[in-house]
C-alpha cells in the first residue's frame, strides 16, 4: 500500500506540474492573443502525424539526449555544467577541421575520428572550467557561460575565415559557413525520403554507458560520491578536484560529439547557429529526465517534440516558435518547485494520511 | 489564532499515537506536566522522543489522542499555532544564521518588531535584556553568532524562544554539544528558570536527569514504559527501564603497551582554517593494542589531530610514522590504504555519503578493492552480502540495505560508520566522538567493539568529552590544550579532578 501510494504520489507530482506548465504558459499564450487549445495539440500531436514528423522529433532527440546524458555525469559529480552549448561548438569546429585535412580517409576511419575530434574539441571546452572549479575554486556557472561566448566567437571566426566556403565567395549568399563536407563523413540515412541517421544508435548507445559507467563501476561510484557528498567522498580517500576535472571532459567530450554527430548526420558542414540552443535545452532535459538515461531518453523525446511542434505553431496558429523558449523557462521553474515538493517527506505522510482517511470512508460509504 | 499570554498551568496528552510507514512512531503515549515542572524524556534513539514533541509543536499531527492545555482541548495545525499558546522548543541543531547578530537573529522570529518599513531592532534589545536580566542569561545581542562557542548559540536560542513568548520549554537534547562546563552552567541555569516555566527535556544522559528533572518518563519503541518520580529511582534502574536490560558499560582493565608503537607524533605543527596553529608542537605515541583517550575542551586542536593523522590536512612541521612507515604527507587515499580507521566527527556528512544507500556506503573506502569491484565493475552480490552481513553483526536498524544512510537515526548511522571501519581490519583507529549523543544501548555496543578491537592488538586514540567514556576505555589518558599535549597519565591516575585541571590548562597538576 505504501509503496504504491509513494509511486503514485511521485507520478500525480510530475503530472501535476507539467500541466502547470502548461497552465501558465496558456496564461502567456492568452495574453498574445493565441488560441491556447489549438497550439497545446499542434504542438503536441501535430508532429506525431506522419513519417516526416516523427523522425524529425528523433531527430532533435540525438543531440539532446547525448548533451543531457553529458551534463548529468557532470551533475552527478557535483559541477553544473552550463557550457555546453560552447563545448557543442568546439566540437563541430574540431569535426570540420578533421574533415577538412583528411577528406580521402575511407568512411571506417573518418567518422570514428571525427567523432573522436568532436569530442576532444568539447573535453578542452568542459576541461578549462572543471581545473579552474577544482584547482582555484572558480565557481562553473561564471566560466562556463562566459565561455559559451568565446566558443561563439570563435565559431564565427573560423566559419567566416579559415573554414568559409570558397564558394561563398563567389556567389555570396551571406550564411557563414564551411563547404559541404566529404561525403565519408556522412551518417548513413535510415529511412529514404526523411533526415534520421544512424546517430540515433549511437545516442542510445551513450546512454546505456553512461548507465553502466555511473552506476556499476568503481569509477562512477567514486564521480558520484565526490558529488553527492564531497566531504564524505574526501575522507573516504577519493581524490575529488581529480573527479571534477574528468566528469567536466566527459561533460564537454558528450556535447561535443553531439556536435559532430548533428553535422555529420543532419548538415554535413558547419553552419553558423547550428547549435540553435540544443546546449541550453540539453540542462532542462537533463533535469526533467531525473538525471538518469532511463528518464533522459524519453525526456529528450518529448522536448523534441516541443521544438519542433513549436516550428509547426509558427506556420499553423502563427504563435511565434520563441514560445517554446518561454515554455521551457516554466518548465524548469515547475521542476525546481516539483523537486521540493518530492523532497519533502513531511508533506507526503500527509498527503498519504489524507488519502486513507478519504479511501477509509469511501470503503465505509461503501459499506454501508 | 489568538496569541495568549495566560501562564500554562498543565498540559496533557492522551493517548497519542501516530503512526508512519513501517513504524509505529508513538504508540498510545499519555503525559501529564503541571506548572513549574522538569518533565525529563528519556529513551533510545527511535524511541519516538522527538516525534512525540514535534506533535506537541504542530510540526506532525497526532494519527489519534488529544492534547490538553489547562485542561482545555487544542489543536495544533503548524507550529505558530504551538507558539501562540506559549510552547516553545529549543532544537537540538540550532537555527541561527551565522552572519547576523544576536539582535538580528532574534528580530527574525518576532513579529512585534516588524514595523511597515523598519525592524525595530532598539525594542528587540530592550526585551532581550529584560529576559536576560529575569532568567540570568547573558547574552552579547551585538556578537554574530560565528564568533559564539556552542554553548553561548544555545543561550541565544533560549533567548529567542522565550522572547518570542514562550511559557513552556521543549529542549531536544540541549547538552548533547556542549562542553561539560557549559553543561554544568545550563543545568544551574535551567534550574532556576523551572521556577517561572514547566520544562520538558529530552535526554540521554542520565546523570542531568538526576540533576534536573522532578519527573521521568522513558519510551521505548514509541511506548511509555514508566513514568515516575526521578527522586525516587537511581540512574541504573532508569538506564535497566531505557534500554530493557540491565547496562553496565564496558571497563578497560587489561595490561597496557606491550606490543610496541604503532603510531608516532612528533613536533607536529599544524594550521587551523583560520590559519593559526591548531597543533603546536604536539606529541603523542600509542601502542598496538592500546586506547589513548584524548581529553580537553572541544576546539583545543582535537579536530586537526583528527584530521592531520588521516592525511586530510597539511603538515607543517614534524612527523607522523605508522607502524614504522613515515605518512606525513600521504594523502587520504594512500594513509587508507596504509591501514587506518577513522570514525570522524561529523558522522552526518563526513562519514557517510547521506544521499547513498547502506549498501553504497559501506564501500566508501573499498569501492576498488578485488573485493568489490572486478576490472573496474562492482560486483553487485558480494556488495549486498556484504551490507547483509554488516547489517546483522553491527544490529543496524534499517528496513533494508538500500534505503539512503541519511534517513536512519544518528546511533544506526554510527553503526554504520563503525560497521565499515572496523570491518576493513584497521590497524589503528581514530575514533572522534564516537558515542556523542547516542543512547546507552548504541554506546555500550560501540565501546564494546572498541574495546575487541584493542585487545585484538588495534591502537585506539579515543577523542571523546565524556570524561567517564575515556577513563573507562583507555589505557592512557592524554590531555590536549591549546594544540599541545598536557599531559600523558594511566588511565587508572586519572581522576574527574585531575583531568579537569589539566584541561583548563594547569600544567603541573601535582601541585595542586
Amino acid at each position: 500500500m505504501t509503496k504504491r501510494f509513494k509511486v503514485g504520489y511521485m507520478a500525480a507530482v510530475v503530472v501535476l506540474s507539467i500541466l502547470a506548465a502548461m497552465g501558465i504558459g496558456a496564461v502567456i499564450l492568452l495574453a498574445i492573443g493565441a488560441d491556447v487549445f489549438k497550439t497545446y495539440m499542434v504542438i503536441l500531436t501535430e508532429p506525431l502525424k506522419n513519417k516526416i514528423g516523427i523522425t524529425e522529433v528523433l531527430l532533435r532527440t540525438i543531440p539532446l539526449t547525448i548533451i543531457a546524458l553529458g551534463i548529468t555525469v557532470a551533475y552527478r559529480s557535483g559541477i553544473i555544467n552550463i557550457g555546453a552549448e560552447g563545448q557543442m561548438a568546439m566540437g563541430i569546429l574540431s569535426t570540420t577541421a578533421i574533415a577538412l585535412l583528411f577528406p580521402d580517409l575511407p568512411r571506417g576511419v573518418l567518422i570514428p575520428f571525427a567523432i573522436l575530434a568532436g569530442a576532444v574539441g568539447g573535453g578542452i571546452w568542459g576541461f578549462i572550467p572543471g581545473f579552474l572549479k577544482a584547482k582555484l575554486e572558480v565557481s562553473e556557472l561564471l566560466s562556463t557561460v562566459m565561455l559559451n561566448y568565446i566558443a561563439a566567437q570563435l565559431y564565427t571566426f573560423f566559419l567566416r575565415g579559415p573554414m568559409l566556403d570558397p564558394a561563398e565567395l563567389t556567389t555570396g549568399s551571406g550564411t557563414p559557413q564551411s563547404m559541404r563536407l566529404t561525403r565519408n563523413l556522412d551518417l548513413t540515412r535510415l529511412i529514404p525520403g526523411t533526415r534520421i541517421h544512424t546517430g540515433i544508435f549511437i545516442a542510445l548507445a551513450l546512454a546505456v554507458v553512461i548507465y553502466l559507467i555511473l552506476w556499476k563501476t568503481s569509477f562512477g561510484y567514486k564521480m558520484r560520491a565526490a558529488g553527492a557528498q564531497e566531504r564524505a567522498a574526501r575522507y573516504g580517500g577519493i581524490n575529488v578536484p581529480r573527479y571534477l576535472i574528468i566528469a567536466m571532459i566527459i561533460s564537454g567530450a558528450f556535447a561535443g560529439m553531439a556536435g559532430a554527430i548533428e553535422i555529420a548526420g543532419v548538415h554535413r558542414r558547419a553552419i553558423e547557429g547550428v547549435t540553435s540552443g540544443y546546449g541550453f535545452s540539453g540542462i532542462v532535459v537533463a533535469l526533467f529526465g531525473g538525471l538518469h538515461p532511463a528518464g533522459i531518453v524519453p525526456a529528450a523525446f518529448f522536448f523534441g517534440l516541443l521544438i519542433y511542434g513549436a516550428d509547426m505553431t509558427q506556420r499553423l496558429v502563427g504563435v511565434p516558435a520563441n514560445m517554446v523558449q518561454v515554455l521551457q523557462g516554466i518548465i524548469i521553474l515547475v521542476i525546481v518547485s516539483s523537486k521540493m515538493i518530492i523532497a519533502n517527506p513531511y508533506l507526503m505522510h500527509r498527503m498519504e494520511a489524507k488519502w486513507q482517511n478519504l479511501t477509509g470512508k469511501l470503503h465505509k460509504e461503501v459499506k454501508a | 489564532m489568538e496569541q495568549t499570554t495566560k501562564a500554562i498551568t498543565s498540559l496533557r496528552m492522551e493517548h497519542i499515537t501516530k503512526r508512519f510507514p513501517g513504524v509505529l512512531a508513538c504508540d498510545d503515549i499519555s503525559l501529564d506536566i503541571g506548572k513549574g515542572e522538569v518533565l525529563a524524556l528519556v529513551g533510545e534513539n527511535g524511541a519516538g522522543k522527538t516525534t512525540l514533541m514535534n506533535i506537541l509543536m504542530g510540526l506532525y499531527h497526532p494519527d489519534e489522542g488529544r492534547i490538553f492545555i489547562n485542561g482545555q482541548e487544542v489543536h495544533f495545525r503548524t507550529p505558530n499555532d504551538a507558539f501562540a499558546y506559549g510552547i516553545g522548543m529549543v532544537h537540538q541543531q540550532y537555527m541561527l544564521v551565522p552572519n547576523m547578530t544576536v539582535v538580528e537573529n532574534i528580530a527574525l522570529g518576532y513579529k512585534q518588531a516588524w514595523k511597515v518599513a523598519k525592524l525595530d531592532l532598539a525594542m528587540v534589545r530592550s526585551q532581550i535584556g529584560e529576559i536576560a536580566a529575569k532568567y540570568s542569561l547573558s547574552v552579547d545581542p551585538d556578537a554574530f553568532i560565528w564568533q559564539l562557542s556552542v554553548g553561548e548559540q544555545q543561550r541565544v536560542e533560549l533567548v529567542k524562544t522565550l522572547c518570542l513568548g514562550a511559557r513552556f520549554l521543549i529542549l531536544d537534547e540541549p547538552t548533547s554539544a556542549l562542553t561539560p562546563q557549559e553543561t554544568d552552567d545550563l543545568i544551574v541555569l535551567l534550574k532556576k528558570m523551572a521556577g517561572e516555566l514547566s520544562i520538558i527535556f529530552i535526554s540521554h544522559k542520565l546523570q542531568e536527569v538526576k540533576d534536573l528533572s522532578n519527573k521521568v518518563a522513558i519510551l521505548r519503541h514509541g511506548a511509555v514504559v514508566f513514568q515516575g518520580n526521578t527522586a525516587e529511582h537511581t540512574s541504573s534502574d532508569i538506564a535497566a527501564l531505557m534500554t530493557g536490560h540491565e547496562v553496565v558499560l564496558p571497563h578497560n582493565d587489561a595490561p597496557a603497551c606491550v606490543l610496541g608503537p604503532m603510531l608516532q607524533l612528533k613536533n607536529l605543527k599544524v594550521r587551523s582554517d583560520r590559519g593559526f596553529l591548531a597543533l603546536d608542537d604536539l606529541s603523542l605515541y600509542i601502542c598496538k593494542g592500546e586506547i589513548v583517550g584524548l581529553a580537553g575542551v572541544s576546539g583545543n586542536g582535537q579536530r586537526e589531530l583528527a584530521e592531520v593523522i588521516n592525511g586530510l590536512r597539511k603538515v607543517e612541521s614534524g612527523s607522523i610514522i605508522f607502524d614504522g612507515q613515515d605518512i606525513t604527507h600521504h594523502n587520504p587515499q594512500q594513509v587508507i590504504a596504509a591501514g587506518m580507521g577513522y570514525i570522524p566527527e561529523e558522522r552526518n556528512t563526513e562519514g557517510i555519503v547521506p544521499s547513498f544507500s547502506l549498501k553504497e556506503n559501506f564501500i566508501l573506502k573499498d569501492n576498488d578493492a578485488p573485493q568489490f569491484c572486478r576490472h573496474g565493475f562492482l560486483n553487485k552480490k558480494e556488495i549486498n552480502r556484504n551490507a547483509e552481513e554488516l547489517r546483522e553483526k553491527f544490529d543496524i536498524r534499517s528496513a533494508n540495505a538500500d534505503i539512503a544512510a541519511g534517513s536512519l537515526s544518528g546511533g544506526n548511522i554510527q553503526k554504520v560508520i563503525l560497521a565499515r571501519e572496523i570491518s576493513r581490519n584497521p590497524k589503528f583507529l581514530v575514533a572522534v566522538y564516537p558515542t556523542r549523543g547516542l543512547d546507552m544501548g548504541a554506546a555500550e555496543f560501540i565501546h564494546k567493539q572498541l574495546l575487541q578491537k584493542r585487545n585484538e592488538g588495534v591502537g585506539i586514540l579515543l577523542i571523546s568529552e565524556e570524561l567517564e567514556e575515556i577513563t573507562n576505555l583507555s589505557d592512557q589518558v592524554a590531555v590536549i590544550f591549546k594544540g599541545k599535549i598536557q599531559k600523558v597519565i594511566p588511565s587508572s591516575e586519572a581522576s574527574r579532578r585531575r583531568l579537569g585541571i589539566l584541561m583548563a590548562g594547569v600544567k603541573d597538576d601535582e601541585e595542586i
